[in-house]
């Protein structure tokens, strides 16, 4: 697979699609409805298994991380936005929180619950996606139904809170920008009381279902030292039986003060990782319903109070003449975070997101490295695919939940 | 029983609709769009929500395919790399005509945030766009709207292959 220098030359057009030991070399994607975004896979098949595949990244690379470099730091969160669209607060959240490691502020109480339930929020959201992908690329299509159902309700919730529903910049650096707004938390107390409801429903239809699990048992099989040696994370990890979880091992927001559990599997195949995914709804749902009871319990304040850093609330700047005048330097030039490195680690829904930020004291990063968790996963690809079947590639791709704005940014 | 005659042929109440060749053909065409499954970037969750369980795309006879064979729209969902740009001409080249093309959300239509080196500044330097839609990412209403407009456009047009071509390019 040697890329021909002449750039006029389309990629595709370089393949040898005949060749004489006897195996055949397919495309899978880059437009194909079961990979994810832009995965083009180039497999070679031995009969209907798979002897080798490489997964070709690339086609929604944007230039994120460059962008970074000329963007003061409040102009770059809505761009996070873009990597994990899925689910975007997670991605402003990581950001944020690199960010306010680096300048080193205390976000204020009610801000911190308002945050852990977005990103709670959002780990909904896109595990409900997960469930209706995978669903749909195996082959059952009311699940897809189902799930998109109650994933709109929770995106009415952050439609209600932020005004978007799939972009969502509901995170600031040093707080979140709006209280939640009135009846809200009564919205989310119905919702979440409906939710294990409907995860039973998806359980019913899939977790006993003959085909389900004939599609899904003991196919992509990922084993404790590969997915350690390939960089996995989050439930690509914990489906192999290693227990670790950002939200535990590190506890950053208000992880550490709630209960909730870590749900491990043993079985490392596509299956486990499905029933992982269902399990990490209801847990979600608890972490949910600890959040409302903490919430009331908070001042009103909302962001963090570092006159340097952070523009103070609007009622100061209108009304007096110094904060007013730190806000003008905050929007036109941009703070400036002092020297320095930091990487900060949060468990996105698909795994361990963090930002990497190196600071000159300069209002723009020097270089922002984005840990994205798909990345990963759509790397060891090429170690789990060989050997398997074709209709099984699919179901892997879908098992891994990777998302191309992450992988390529 | 009312014993209530209408004689067809002399009042003008035949019970038969008369139309002209275009109109049929147009009605045919708009009202089964069959758009290609091109997600590209954020815009395809927003376009996989309108066709799922509460907006419904299925309700006005626009079902997704998978190849471009079977298509007649061309959703561009998402920013389009320089990497991808040579594929979406090709699934454009794949689709048989009639075929129209709907770009979504400002990545698609004006490479929007992202004017960075990797991403293409607008589909249409690349295909042929009939609607633009504006939105980063555009809800599922919008994408509707977008389909409802592109019908009226269908509507409008002459049926024949020729004189669309004409009217579309000059």
């Amino acid at each position: 697979m040697q890329q021909q220098p002449n750039k006029l030359k389309p990629f595709f057009e370089n393949l040898e699609f005949e060749r004489d030991d006897n195996t055949m070399v397919i495309n899978f994607g880059p437009q194909h409805p079961s990979a994810h975004g832009q995965l083009r896979l180039v497999l070679e098949l031995d009969g209907e298994q798979v002897v080798k595949a490489y997964p070709d990244i690339g086609y929604l690379h944007r230039g994120i991380e460059k962008m970074a470099e000329n963007m003061i730091y409040n102009e770059f969160l809505p761009t996070t936005d873009r990597m994990d669209y899925i689910a975007s607060t997670s991605n402003n959240y990581a950001f944020a929180l690199a960010v306010e490691r680096l300048i080193g502020v205390e976000v204020p109480r009610r801000a911190q619950v308002i945050r852990t339930m977005l990103l709670e929020l959002n780990r909904i959201i896109s595990h409900l996606f997960f469930l209706a992908t995978h669903a749909l690329d195996v082959g059952a299509m009311s699940i897809f139904l189902y799930a998109f159902r109650e994933r709109e309700y929770a995106m009415d919730l952050m439609e209600d809170y932020c005004g978007a529903r799939l972009t969502h910049s509901a995170v600031r650096i040093g707080g979140v920008p709006l209280d939640l707004p009135e009846g809200w938390l009564s919205d989310l107390t119905t919702f979440i009381d409906k939710l294990p409801e409907q995860i039973k429903l998806y359980e019913d239809l899939l977790t006993e279902n003959r085909i389900w699990r004939m599609r899904l048992e003991d196919v992509g099989i990922v084993t404790p030292e590969q997915a350690l040696e390939w960089g996995c994370t989050g439930v690509m990890l914990r489906g192999s039986g290693i227990e670790y979880d950002v939200r535990k091992e590190e506890p950053y927001e208000l992880y550490g003060e709630l209960d909730f559990d870590i749900p491990v599997s043993d079985r490392c195949d596509s299956y486990g990782r499905y029933r992982l995914y269902m399990e990490e709804m209801k847990q979600s749902v608890r972490i949910l319903r600890q959040l409302i009871g903490m919430y009331a319990k908070t001042d009103s304040q909302l962001m963090a109070h570092a006159p340097q850093y952070i523009s103070a609330p609007k009622e100061e700047i209108m009304t007096q003449n110094y904060a007013l005048m730190q806000h003008f330097v905050l929007v036109t030039q941009g703070m400036r975070p002092p020297k320095g490195t930091v990487y900060a680690p949060t468990e996105s829904p698909k795994g361990e997101l963090g930002f990497w930020i190196r600071s000159e004291g300069e209002p723009y990063a020097y270089r922002l490295k984005a840990r994205a968790p798909s990345f990963f996963h759509t790397g060891i690809l090429q170690d789990i695919l060989p050997g398997t079947y074709i209709p099984d590639v699919v179901t892997i791709i879908g098992s891994t939940n990777i998302v191309f704005g992450e992988v390529d940014r | 029983m009312a014993q209530h005659q209408v004689n067809y042929a002399s009042s003008g109440g035949l019970p038969v609709a008369l139309t002209t060749v275009d109109k049929l053909l147009n009605w045919g065409r708009s009202n089964s769009l069959w758009p290609l499954t091109y997600g590209l970037a954020c815009c395809a969750i927003e376009m996989m929500a309108s066709g799922a369980s509460r907006f419904d795309f299925d309700r006005m006879g626009v079902i997704f395919r998978a190849s471009p064979r079977q298509a007649d729209v061309m959703i561009l969902a998402g920013t389009l790399s320089k990497k991808h740009a040579e594929f979406a001409r090709r699934l454009y080249d794949q689709m048989a005509e009639p075929k129209w093309v709907i770009s979504m959300g400002s990545c698609a239509n004006t490479g929007g945030m992202f004017n960075t080196y990797a991403t293409v500044q607008g589909v249409d330097r690349i295909i042929p766009v009939d609607i633009y839609l504006p939105g980063c990412a555009p809800r599922p209403e919008t994408l509707q709207y977008a389909m409802m407009m592109l019908q009226k456009k269908i509507r409008r047009e002459p049926a024949d292959m020729k004189k669309r071509k004409l009217q579309r390019f000059v």
